[in-house]
């Protein structure tokens, strides 16, 4: 079970919001005790994702939660948009795929550096992907 | 708008990343290095990223089209001085590079750039576009 | 001040029980060593009773036995490092409740009354049983834990081997875990070093399917990345076989049957000849 420990919300408008924004995950990570390894994997992954939210879902907020599970701490993210949607999640989960200008390793490629992944989309609603990422994950 | 120094060097022009890279910001380092590679003709780049605690798809992308670009006009590049924890994460990412050369730092980066443009120059006696790799 | 008859008595007996419970201990295990325990029985006893009260007794659950199952999960802790078996700590405990429940017997001649108050206790310190389960466990874990750390550690040694070459015998299986600490350990090696060529020995991993093999491929890759070459050496027979029936493609990593023609081969990246010498030897 995972409990949450604290949580704080971020919003994300423009790409100057960013690097602050990476800044606090990267604080959040170091105050559970992450090694360099995992939080440059967890920072990774947040860049991945705040630049969806800002290029598909219009911008949006993300919060940074710190979570422990009974064994370990993490991080948690969960970033929310009211984009337009995702209309084929098992499509855009696959390696290769992108509709935009980038290398289409978006999702798939941060699945793979954090524990715990979980994306949730509506057409015409929105987008919410969750990420965790324990301390010796 | 926020712009990443470029230094020239005789042949080479020398760029070190000294902040964490944002879209816009490496955007304009890829447009600035090209046309500096044009202005000063220059032989090689060498890209130095040992302060970059970051680097997700976009910015390994544009670490790639510099190499690429530079390639295309004639010059080397060689990035040095990647991070391991920034290694692993690339790897993992499914991110791999190929195609652009790297060093441990920037002493053995200029040895490799020295000893490609020696062996491209080798290879094509005036400044003629013939790469055969 | 304890209206309760039990939680009077049983505080008036407290050395009679700490008696019976020894001796009870010693019928129990024919290893019983009552020095080695006696200090946690006292403990955990005075603890105990100190806690029960008329209005503890009522309840299992009450704050006012926190302090008790603290106690009583260090004592268990410690005794599952010690290699006590969980049934031996748990008839430890029992016993425990024996010797309280023989106390009150000799005291109330209402059998009704006795079965009440009995049950009262037989509640608490079965709640505690279950208690010492979970301290058997959270002592093993902590063992499991620390074996995993100093198995990581000592598993994965970066040896300089030449001014320039650094290598790295793994020994054991290749998981995903072990792949990402050995990974961390050779790139910072390299980085600290200066070294441009990384040797990767696979002699003792046991098997190589194609998991192991992207996890090979994976750690070449981010070698390659920090500007250092990776040689994959150790390779016996019956890996190449299997490498080639699985079908992975490791055509883009130099791999070498031994270490020490994969020293040569870094030998000959970095322009370097071992001679012998001749001089001295063919006369």
């Amino acid at each position: 079970m995972t409990t949450t420990l604290s949580k704080e919300d971020f919003l994300i408008v423009k790409e100057q919001d960013v690097v602050p924004f990476r800044n606090k995950v990267k604080d959040a990570a170091v105050k559970t005790g992450m090694g360099i390894l995992n939080q440059t994997k967890l920072i990774t992954a947040a860049s991945e994702l705040v630049r969806n939210l800002l290029k598909y879902g219009g911008g949006g907020t993300v919060a940074i939660e710190a979570v422990n599970n009974g064994r370990e701490n993490g991080v948690r993210l969960v970033f929310s948009d009211k984009g337009p949607g995702i209309a084929d999640l098992s499509l855009a989960m696959q390696d290769g795929f992108s509709t935009g200008k980038s290398l289409g390793l978006g999702l798939p490629g941060t699945k793979r550096l954090v524990n715990e992944f979980n994306i949730q989309s509506t057409v015409g609603e929105g987008t919410t992907v969750t990420i965790i990422k324990w301390k010796n994950g | 708008m926020d712009r990443i120094p470029i230094l020239k060097m005789g042949d080479f022009l020398l760029v070190t990343i000294q902040v964490d890279l944002y879209d816009q910001l490496a955007e304009n380092l890829e447009t600035d290095l090209v046309n500096a590679v044009k202005k000063h003709n220059s032989k090689g780049v060498l890209i130095d990223i040992s302060s970059v605690s970051i680097i997700d798809s976009f910015m390994g992308r544009i670490l790639g089209n510099i190499g690429a670009m530079s390639r295309i006009m004639g010059a080397q590049s060689v990035i040095v001085g990647m991070q391991p924890a920034v290694a692993m994460t690339l790897v993992e990412l499914g991110l791999t590079l190929t195609g652009v050369a790297t060093a441990l730092n920037v002493e053995k980066g200029m040895e490799l750039l020295r000893s490609k443009i020696l062996l491209s120059d080798g290879q094509s006696d005036d400044d003629d576009d013939n790469d055969t790799e | 001040m304890n209206t309760n008859q039990s939680v009077k008595i049983l505080k008036e007996k407290k050395d009679a029980i700490l008696e019976l419970w020894t001796a009870k201990q010693k019928a129990e295990d024919s290893y019983f060593n009552a020095d080695d325990q006696k200090e946690d029985s006292e403990d955990f006893a005075a603890s105990f009773l100190n806690a029960l009260s008329d209005s503890t007794v009522e309840d299992q659950n009450s704050k006012g036995f926190d302090k008790v199952k603290e106690t009583l999960l260090g004592i268990s802790v410690s005794r599952a490092k010690r290699g006590f078996s969980p049934r031996e700590t748990g008839t430890y405990l029992l016993s425990f409740k024996e010797a309280l429940l023989e106390v009150l017997s000799n005291e109330f001649n209402d059998p009704a009354v006795l079965y009440a108050e009995s049950l009262k206790i037989s509640k608490i310190i079965d709640n505690m049983t279950i208690l010492t389960f979970e301290g058997y466990i959270k002592g093993r874990e902590d063992i499991i834990s620390r074996q995993t750390d100093e198995i990581t550690e000592i598993s994965t040694p970066v040896i300089q081997v030449w001014d320039g070459v650094v290598a790295l015998p793994i020994i054991g299986t290749l998981d995903s875990a072990r792949t990402q600490v050995v990974m961390e350990n050779l790139l910072q090696q390299i980085v600290d070093t200066g070294s441009t060529i990384a040797i990767l020995d696979i002699s003792g991993v046991p098997a190589v399917d194609s998991l192991v093999a992207q996890h090979l491929i994976k750690t070449v890759s981010a070698t390659r990345l920090l500007g250092a070459e990776c040689i994959i050496s150790g390779i016996r027979p019956e890996i190449a076989q299997i490498i080639v029936h699985l079908g992975i493609d490791l055509s883009n990593i130099i791999t070498k049957s031994t270490l020490a023609s994969a020293l040569q081969t870094a030998f000959g990246m970095l322009k370097l000849e071992v001679n012998k010498k001749g001089k001295f030897i063919n006369n």
